[in-house]
């Protein structure tokens, strides 16, 4: 069972029995998936098992062929109106950071609020210089992308996601663009987040993260969730042939 | 006897060939203008899902693109007034400079569009920014920044182009230049001192591009 926080009834994400494809190739296979609020998710697996899939469907990166994605009580449909709503509360940190390279970092994080919050440009730069002070990386505020280190720009992309304070925050392999120096501060930046009782889900290999933050950890395979367990149960007695198999290969590279 | 330079003729009239090169430059800063328009818009339609807006755009690309910009400027002056379209020589070079460098524009700006990653577009959408604010905001500055240089010398040439308006007898530093060779036969002063005059507008052009790539595109890329 999901831990949930004390007042939280429904789940803040569900997916029931969704199937996406890719073309003929079916690429997400019956995913059943709720996320209450507050909760820590890790999501593991081998190269091409659809983790990037399963949360680009979340915030409509990609569309599903069968099932149903709710998310605050709205279910995902092709309306524009629905996919706007849902967007403005899910906020996502890619591999490779996806920085504005023609923006100054606040100038990144304050598009979002005045553009799609409709806010003026003085509180969009104050909650900007509120959530880069938060990753630590408040006095490169003008500086341009590539003026900062893989782990400022993915600290920075993190905090231009925060601006829009979203209910939500999904993470796809954060840390694996980055140098191994730098892998702890955006990893430090995420704990920071989940302390502050974020809702994440995380796809990423960081196995000390994950048994540090994570509610319950998840492990797809061929589309397929194979196996869900929280973290300790997860780690010290896999049940499936395919997670022990994932598992020792990931703890052989760590 | 040999030929014997005399450019006081064309000193006397420097005056009439000055304010023609002005009228040049401005009929390549609107025709410019336009294009650039019509390139960003063309380039919406151009890459458009529906086939209504995207087969047109094709169609007056390849058009355009494959036949005499002379051609062009006689079909807008000479065809079009059959049907009803009569417009005055200038407004007909600025619309023949905006067509032809719109067309060229459309393909150029294209490239440039191409050539920014589906993570920044991702990245847009995924903070709640619909299409349009994707491209308005984030794809269309470094899509420039990307396709500047070939953009500038495609406008280099449309400046160079106008001297082709002096077949409607536009205003302009060619057709005045005909005009004071016509008066006073001296060929070579007169054609000498307008190449000369040309080269300054298109030093005049590439200084100005270049300010503006320093005002625009000066943030640093990896
Ligand atoms: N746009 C697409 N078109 C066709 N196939 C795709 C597309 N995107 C992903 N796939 C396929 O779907 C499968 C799942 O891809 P996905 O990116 O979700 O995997 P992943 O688990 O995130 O892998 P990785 O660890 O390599 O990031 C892969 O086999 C991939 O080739
Ligand atoms: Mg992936």
């Amino acid at each position: 069972m999901p831990h949930i926080e004390p007042g939280s009834e429904q789940a803040l994400i569900a997916l029931e029995g969704v199937e996406k494809w890719y073309g003929t190739f079916h690429a997400l296979k019956n995913i059943n998936l709720s996320v209450h609020k507050g909760e820590k998710i890790v999501l593991c697996g081998p190269s091409g098992s659809g983790k990037s899939t399963l949360i680009r469907c979340i915030n409509r990166l990609e569309d599903i062929q069968r099932g149903r994605i709710v998310v605050e009580g709205l279910t995902l449909d092709d309306s524009g109106k629905t996919v706007d709503a849902v967007r403005r509360e899910v906020g996502m940190v890619f591999q490779s950071f996806n920085l504005f390279p023609h923006m100054t970092i606040i100038e990144n994080c304050m598009l979002a609020p005045m553009r799609v919050r409709a806010m003026s440009k003085a509180d969009a730069r104050d909650i900007a210089t509120k959530y880069l002070g938060k990753v630590r990386i408040g006095d490169q505020a003008d500086k341009y992308p590539a003026q900062l280190s893989g782990g400022q720009q993915q600290r920075a992309a993190i905090a231009r996601a925060l601006c829009m304070e979203p209910k939500v925050m999904l993470f796809d392999e954060p840390t694996s663009a980055l140098d191994p120096e730098m892998v702890k501060e955006v990893l430090d930046t995420m704990i920071g987040l989940a302390r502050d009782g974020m809702t994440m889900i995380c796809v990423t290999h960081e196995m000390g993260f994950a048994r540090q933050v994570a509610d319950r950890v998840i492990f797809m395979a061929s589309g397929e969730v194979i196996e869900e367990a929280q973290p300790d149960e997860f780690f010290s007695t896999p049940r499936h042939d395919r997670t022990k198999a994932f598992l020792g290969e990931i703890l052989a590279h760590h | 006897m040999g030929y014997v330079l005399d450019f006081g003729v064309v000193y006397e009239r420097l005056p009439e060939l000055l304010l023609a090169a002005l009228s040049t430059i401005g009929l390549a800063v609107a025709g410019m203008s336009l294009a650039t328009l019509i390139g960003v818009l063309g380039v919406l339609t151009r890459t458009s899902k529906s086939s209504l807006l995207r087969i047109p755009t094709i169609a007056f690309v390849e058009v355009i693109r494959n036949t005499p910009f002379l051609v062009q400027i006689f079909f807008i002056f000479f065809a079009l007034p059959q049907f009803g379209i009569r417009l005055n020589p200038t407004a007909t070079a600025i619309i023949a400079l905006a067509v032809n460098g719109g067309a060229y524009a459309i393909e150029i700006i294209r490239g440039g569009v191409e050539s920014i990653g589906k993570g920044q577009i991702e990245a847009g959408l995924a903070l709640g920014l619909h299409k349009a604010q994707v491209f308005r905001h984030i794809v269309l500055k470094p899509a420039f920044r990307a396709i500047y240089p070939s953009l500038t010398s495609q406008f280099i040439m449309l400046t160079l182009t106008t001297s082709v308006c002096t077949s409607i007898a536009a205003y302009e530093l060619t057709s005045v230049a005909q005009r004071i060779e016509s008066d006073t036969f001296r060929s070579f002063e007169v054609y000498f001192s307008i190449t000369l005059i040309y080269l300054a507008i298109s030093g005049l052009m590439m200084a100005l591009f270049s300010a503006i790539s320093k005002l625009l595109f000066s943030y640093p890329v990896r």
